[in-house]
Order: structure tokens, then C-alpha cells, then sequence
């Protein structure tokens, strides 16, 4: 479901002398449908940035990245809406919404571009609300106001809305406490097994052995040459 | 048909600009732009001021000619148009939200004469059936049926932002040119017309090009994103990669110069 090869990255900063800075060269990985593959390597390594590249957020500089049967790396930014409306679902560690929006519309969100009626769309954002125990009270407020943790739970319940095919999860049980992990790794291990492929970042150690089907250390496609 | 369904429907862009280039004398307005807007995309396009955003949108709405270039809008040639061709496609499938409310608006007008002008515009007559759609788009935009017929004049600048939108939109356009409609409204307000946009361009469909400055307006509204520079574009991509990766240095300048709340 996702290929990555021959992966490259570097940072041009113009306005630094333009110093370039590669960060990625020759990447290469492979996540299956119903497969969990966890990125491992010392923070700084190029976990993140190899997940915003998957992501269309960062540009690759050279190699391929397939997720069903589009290359991110040489897509249109139309194809790549498209991915993530249809294919690929993010989680990232931050939650950005549009201020005064509820709780219940930002969750329901993806499902209303996917064109699915209002009251579903709203009864699936309901339920998964329910099951990271955000209190309904809540529901009608804007998220900007929540505390980390609800915010976090507010951003899985988004991510986890639509049954995207592909998922990438940025330390998803970061922040969260017992319980919520526990609904966090569920909703992770239902994913799974629907056939979803995943690839995920787990600083949670524990986490990551009950999910992971594999590990990738990113430490290995760090560029040798440091310039 | 869901405007979904519609939009997956589509195989050619709504919008096709080739070289557009537009010059005051010397002086370079904007020079060589090249875009395609595909049907629900919306192209936000940022800059500093006189980088040519503006005179590039006046362009694309026929408010001012370019000299050079070519605007394909579903594959009728614009430019080639004559003038009454180009004004019926302004009043039908186009329209076009002002900074200020005031251009965009007839202040001496009800609310509801303001959206219903535009419906008669296009032919409609029926005094009830006018005043219906009136009152129904009053209400999409928030503003209370009981305002009806009060004039802009009596409205707060986010009320007379959202009549503007309702006004434009009331005659369905598939395509909408908006310049800086979130300028000069304070962030509260500015928040819930976003919510707004962003409704209506995905229930209804709708293509988009806005200007602006705003660097977070676009993070939220836009799909795709085109910087100018001294009347060029320097760069476009998919909005959230340009503004986390910029590739040129100016574009990099520019998001290293918002200020983080």
C-alpha cells in the first residue's frame, strides 16, 4: 500500500548563506495492507520529516513514494488533495482547525468531503467522541480551548473517522492517560485489522511492541557523507 | 448529483490562465502567470503589497484587459470574448467578494434588495420567490430574517461582509474571485466567515481564487497556493507544503517573518 524508494530530502535556506542541508538519502520501505510498521531512531534522525514526505507536506528531492497507485513524489497537488481525502489519514501531534468550529463538526470533517450525509457524519464523529471520552458537554465548544490531552484525543477521533486505506500516526499515545491509550491502541489494532496499513511513530515503548508489526530505524538512511 | 459526485464528474479545469501578463507603461503589473483551477479548488494566492495579486485578480475578472495571455474559462476563450459575452458570464457563473463591502454592495438598498438585485440580474421576476431565496441566504450566512429589510448601512463590518458573500453567491457562480474578505475584520468575525467559506465551498462545489496576506487564512481555506513577487510567481504548490516547505527564498522570508501566537 505504501513504497517508499531511493528516497532523498535536503534543505535549501536561502536565507542562510543558502546552505544546503540534506537530511535523507536513499530511504526505502514498504507497509502492507493490514500491516503496522513503527519508525524507530534518535529524535532529529528524520522520522517526522519521512512522514510529512509520505504526506505530501515536504517535497522529496529525488526517489519514489507510492500510496496505492499515486507517487507523492511526482503527484499534482490536486492527486495529493485527493489522497487525503479519499486514501491517506494523518495524525498529527498538533490539532489545526478553524477557530468557533465544534468539537463535533471538526471530527465529522472528513466524512462531510467525502460527501457523506451530515447526520452520519455526525453520528460516527458522536461515537468515536464518546469512545476518547470527551465529555458531550463539550461537543458543541471549539477544541481551541481544550486541554493538550483533549486536544490530542480530538485529533485521533478525526483521524480515525473515515476508514482511510493508509494512515500515518505521529505519537498518537503521546500526552494521553491509561485509558485513553488503551482506546488509542484499540482504535490502532481494529485498523489494522480492516486491512489498513499503517506507519507510525511510538516513543511509548510498550505501545509499540503490542502494535508494530515491524520497526524501521530511520538512522539508516541518514545521509553518510555529512556535508 | 452531490456537488461531490459533480466535481469527480469533471475532466477538464474550470479556470485555464496561460502567460497572463499585465504592464502600467513600464512597470510590470504581473508578468507571465500560469494556473489551472479545477472545479472545488480553491488558489490562494499571497504577496506583499505591490507584488501584484491584485492586478492579477482584477485580470482574471475582466475588471481590467491584459495585455498578453490567455484565460480559458470551460474552455471558452475570455479574452476573445466581446464585452457583453464577458459581462453575462459576470453576472451567471462568476462573482466577485471586495475588501470593503461597500464596492461590493449597494448601501443605499435593503439586505434583501441587495441579494434579490442579483437574482433579477439573471432573469428571475417573481417578487415571493425572489424574496424566498433572499430570506434563505440571509439565513446561510447568518444574518437574521427579522434584518431583511434593513440597509447595510445599519450593519457591523462582519454582517456587511457576510450580505456581500450572499449577495454573490445567491445566483449560484461556480466561480468566485475574492480580494482580502477577511481584511480589516476583527479575528472573531474573521473566524466564523472562514467556517462560512469553507461550507459553502464544499457543499456548493465552488472554485475559488482569493488574495490575501494572511498567511493563516490561507493555511485554512486554500488547497493550493501561488506566492508573487514583484508581479511573478515565484512559487505555488499545494498550500500546506509551500507554507512548511518553501523552496524559493522569498517565500521562505515570508513565512519566517509571521509572528507565532
Amino acid at each position: 500500500m505504501i513504497r517508499i524508494e531511493n528516497l532523498s530530502k535536503s534543505f535549501t535556506l536561502h536565507n542562510q548563506g543558502g546552505a544546503v542541508i540534506p537530511v535523507m538519502a536513499d530511504a526505502a520501505l514498504e507497509v502492507a495492507p493490514g500491516e503496522c510498521v513503527g519508525l524507530v531512531g534518535q529524535s532529529g534522525a528524520g522520522k517526522s520529516t519521512l512522514m510529512r514526505m509520505v504526506y505530501g507536506n515536504y517535497l522529496a528531492a529525488g526517489g519514489s513514494i507510492r500510496v496505492g497507485a499515486l507517487d507523492v513524489a511526482r503527484a499534482a497537488p490536486r492527486e495529493i488533495i485527493a489522497l487525503r481525502r479519499d486514501t491517506l489519514g494523518y495524525v498529527s501531534q498538533f490539532l489545526r482547525v478553524v477557530p468557533r468550529v465544534s468539537t463535533l463538526d471538526v471530527v465529522a470533517e472528513p466524512l462531510l468531503a467525502l460527501g457523506r450525509p451530515a447526520g452520519a457524519a455526525r453520528a460516527r464523529a458522536a461515537g468515536l467522541l464518546s469512545r476518547l471520552n470527551i465529555p458531550e458537554r463539550l461537543w458543541q465548544l471549539s477544541p481551541t480551548t481544550f486541554s493538550g490531552g483533549e486536544q490530542q484525543r480530538v485529533n485521533i477521533a478525526r483521524g480515525f473517522a473515515h476508514d482511510y486505506p493508509a494512515l500515518l500516526l505521529d505519537e498518537p499515545t503521546a500526552s494521553l492517560d491509561a485509558t485513553n491509550r488503551e482506546v488509542v491502541l484499540s482504535l490502532i489494532e481494529e485498523a489494522r485489522a480492516r486491512g489498513a496499513a499503517i506507519l507510525g511513530i511510538f516513543h511509548d515503548e510498550a505501545a509499540r511492541a503490542r502494535v508494530c508489526d515491524r520497526l524501521v530505524d530511520v538512522t539508516g538512511f541518514t545521509p553518510r557523507a555529512a556535508a | 448529483m452531490t456537488a461531490m459526485d459533480r466535481i469527480a464528474a469533471v475532466t477538464r479545469p474550470l479556470l485555464q490562465v496561460d502567460g497572463l501578463t499585465k504592464r502600467y507603461g513600464a512597470r510590470i503589473g504581473c508578468a507571465d502567470v500560469t494556473f489551472d483551477l479545477w472545479p472545488g479548488e480553491v488558489l490562494g494566492i499571497v504577496g506583499e503589497s505591490g507584488s501584484g495579486k491584485s492586478t492579477l485578480l482584477s485580470c482574471l475578472a475582466g475588471h481590467q484587459r491584459a495585455d498578453l495571455g490567455r484565460i480559458l474559462y470551460d474552455g471558452r476563450d475570455v479574452l476573445a470574448m466581446g464585452e457583453t459575452e464577458r459581462r453575462g458570464l459576470g453576472r451567471t457563473d462568476w462573482a466577485f467578494v471586495h475588501q470593503n463591502p461597500r464596492d461590493g454592495l449597494r448601501m443605499g438598498v435593503t439586505a434583501g434588495g441587495n441579494v434579490g438585485e442579483r437574482l433579477m440580474a439573471v432573469g428571475a421576476r417573481h417578487y415571493g420567490q425572489i424574496r424566498d431565496k433572499a430570506t434563505d441566504w440571509l439565513d446561510r450566512v447568518e444574518i437574521a430574517a427579522d434584518r431583511i429589510d434593513d440597509r447595510p448601512s445599519a450593519f457591523s463590518g462582519g454582517m456587511q461582509q457576510r450580505l456581500q458573500i450572499a449577495r454573490n453567491l445567491v445566483s449560484s457562480p461556480r466561480l468566485v474571485f475574492m480580494d482580502e474578505p477577511t481584511g480589516g475584520l476583527d479575528v472573531s468575525v474573521q473566524a466564523r466567515l472562514l467556517d462560512l467559506l469553507r461550507g459553502l465551498v464544499r457543499d456548493l462545489g465552488l472554485s475559488v481564487v482569493i488574495v490575501t496576506h494572511d498567511l493563516a487564512v490561507v493555511r485554512l481555506l486554500a488547497h493550493r497556493l501561488m506566492v508573487m513577487k514583484s508581479g511573478r510567481v515565484v512559487e505555488q504548490g499545494l498550500t500546506d507544503q509551500v507554507l512548511d516547505d518553501p523552496q524559493h527564498a522569498y517565500t521562505q522570508l515570508l513565512v519566517s517573518s509571521v509572528l507565532q501566537v
